[in-house]
């Protein structure tokens, strides 16, 4: 249907050939949580190992400067990914590692000018300042900054949503405004699928001069995503939605917003010079990547964004379009489905999210998972998105390059035989 | 594993008709317990009849498997003096952490061994013990039972 040769992709993702309960072939229908890893990104981790393995940024012997060589070759692989240069992107555990070292950052600084370390004042916040996010964020980027506002008093605002689960934009300049210190909002909904116009947010904080993040975790893996064009000072992404392995995480970042950040995570490799009493900080990215560095899913991570630019960003979301508006038609025509989220192809990704009446999404995603389908079912980490729709949970789908129609076929036939097994009306 | 291994006719049954359901005006100890990792919930009650017995009073939102435990926990212990229900709750527990290989006492857990099948799947798990643990918690804050030593669960 598209440029994506579906069957000659799950060729190269080994696990996508095993079977699930007694023998079904499995349908792989959870990519918002974590995408499946291509043999070369695996391939990629093991040679790594067996040739170069050391402790990257330290060391003076050849295995060292390999090491340092392979994490700063994947740091400019992904930097080049997302149209950024090199010194833009920090390595982290994960998203919400990113997310947090964005959020400790007015924390951090807020307690140290109560001290008097002189800090970037764009980060010290006090009562009658806000924080504001959106309704449709994932935990990652509600939590932190719910903190962060515990810490310092300010105040947690929010971007309400539309019943077809947009942004309700029309009251942004009420909610975005002289007190606002920072606006992190979801580029694309984990749940409801939903894309927003963030470049068009991002103006907005700008123009009142607080500081702009972007949640791309959904984003990046499945469109093409030039992060400057986003217009945010900060954006966070997960490395094992794209292809990549567990345990590597990204934030980009502007040089001027990097340069001006305190720390996060403290401690070896990230500073410049140690007293006994007081320490200064390398500059970034190395200022916020503390401890001996994750250089393995870094080259993992490499040789995931070659895959994915073998494909090509444009092809792989043409592919996902057209099998959101296959899935949206086919879901949501079976008597019964609500689907939570917007009901059109427009401005939003693969990630679907529905409900079947009288059915629990648990037992909706045991019936799937009876079939070979693995679905997400729950609050998907955005539980007052799931209460803003009324719904306890959902059940999620999220395609990615190896699903095809076929999938999206047996998915329905699977919601058919929930209802039939459950004995609801259809 | 079939599907029907699971959700076995008599938990499909408490779960379309659940018994007992609803909550009481003036209970002794509540409980309001959720799993965080699917938002299910119940919030279970607990109070003492003049002879002793333990009355029961809940509702909650949540799966099949987790809403269907809550009923039959009513039916085996509601009117039992506290004693029994708390070997009657331990012989649960102990058949969810059976991996689905326990043969469970009629006698003791009544409708409750359709459950076997739940223990099979670790996700769900959690689900059939939330009204459990809920019980358990509102014993203690009715002071009917006192704190364990260690976590059960």
């Amino acid at each position: 249907m598209t440029g994506i040769d579906v069957a000659r992709i799950r060729s190269d993702f080994p696990i996508l050939k095993r079977t699930v309960r007694d023998d079904k072939p499995l349908i792989y229908l959870d990519n918002a949580a974590t995408s499946q890893k291509p043999v070369e990104v695996l391939d990629a981790e093991r040679t790594f190992y067996e040739t170069s393995n050391a402790a990257a940024h330290r060391g003076a012997h050849q295995l060292a400067e390999e090491a340092t060589e392979a994490y700063e070759l994947a740091r400019a692989q992904v930097a080049g990914f997302v149209g950024a240069d090199a010194s833009n992107i920090v390595f982290t555990k994960n998203a919400t590692e990113s997310l947090n070292l964005a959020a400790y950052a007015f924390s951090n600084a807020t307690a140290l000018s109560r001290w008097g370390t002189p800090v970037d004042p764009r980060f010290v916040l006090q009562p009658g300042d806000s924080v504001v996010v959106t309704e449709m964020e994932h935990h990652a980027n509600l939590v932190p900054w719910q903190e962060v506002c515990a810490k310092t008093g300010a105040s947690l605002r929010w971007v309400p949503l539309t019943d077809n689960g947009r942004l309700e934009l029309a009251g942004l300049d009420g909610i975005i405004d002289a007190s606002t210190k920072v606006v992190s909002v979801v580029h694309q909904s984990n749940i409801l699928g939903t894309i927003n116009p963030v470049a068009e947010i991002m103006a907005k904080a700008h123009a009142v001069g607080a500081v702009g993040v972007v949640d791309a975790c959904q984003s990046i893996p499945h469109l093409p995503v030039d992060v400057s064009a986003l217009g945010a000072d900060l954006v966070a992404w997960s490395g094992h939605k794209m292809l990549g392995p567990t345990g590597i995480g990204l934030l980009y970042g502007t040089a001027e917003i990097l340069d001006a950040m305190p720390p996060f995570l403290t401690g070896g490799s990230m500073i410049a010079t140690v007293e006994m009493d007081r320490s200064t900080y390398a500059a970034a990215p190395q200022k916020f990547e503390a401890g001996v560095p994750m250089v393995a899913q870094a080259v993992g991570l490499g040789a995931a964004v070659n895959y994915l630019e073998r494909l090509g960003m444009a092809q792989v979301a043409a592919h996902e379009q057209a099998l959101t508006a296959y899935s949206l038609m086919a879901i949501g025509k079976i008597p019964g489905v609500r689907i939570i989220g917007p009901p059109e192809a427009v401005d939003r990704g693969s990630a679907i999210s529905f409900v079947v009446a009288g059915i629990h999404p648990h037992d909706v995603g045991q019936v799937l998972d009876n079939m070979g389908i693995a679905v997400r079912v729950g609050h998907h980490c955005a539980w007052p998105t799931c209460r803003r729709f009324g719904v306890p949970a959902t059940t999620r789908i999220s395609p990615y390059i190896y699903n095809d129609l076929n999938d999206i076929d047996a998915l329905v036939e699977g919601i058919v035989e929930a209802q039939r097994f459950f004995k609801v009306a259809s | 594993m079939s599907l029907e291994s699971l959700y076995q006719d008599i938990i499909l049954d408490h779960y379309k008709n659940p018994r007992g359901r609803g909550l009481m005006e003036s209970p002794l100890g509540t409980a309001f317990h959720v799993n965080p990792t699917c938002g299910d919930e119940i919030n279970m009650q607990v109070a003492a009849s003049e002879d002793g017995g333990l009355l029961i009073g809940y509702e909650g939102t949540g799966c099949s498997i987790s809403q269907a435990s809550a009923s039959v926990l009513y039916e085996l212990v509601q009117g039992r003096p506290v004693a029994d229900a708390e070997s009657i709750r331990l012989a649960f527990v102990e058949l969810m952490h059976s991996k689905g290989h326990a043969d469970p006492d009629e006698e003791v857990l009544g409708d409750a061994i359709a459950f076997v099948g739940v223990a099979k799947y670790p996700a769900r798990i959690k689900c059939a013990l939330l009204p459990w643990m809920a019980l358990q918690d509102a014993e203690i804050k009715g002071g009917l039972m006192s704190e364990p030593d260690s976590d059960q669960e």
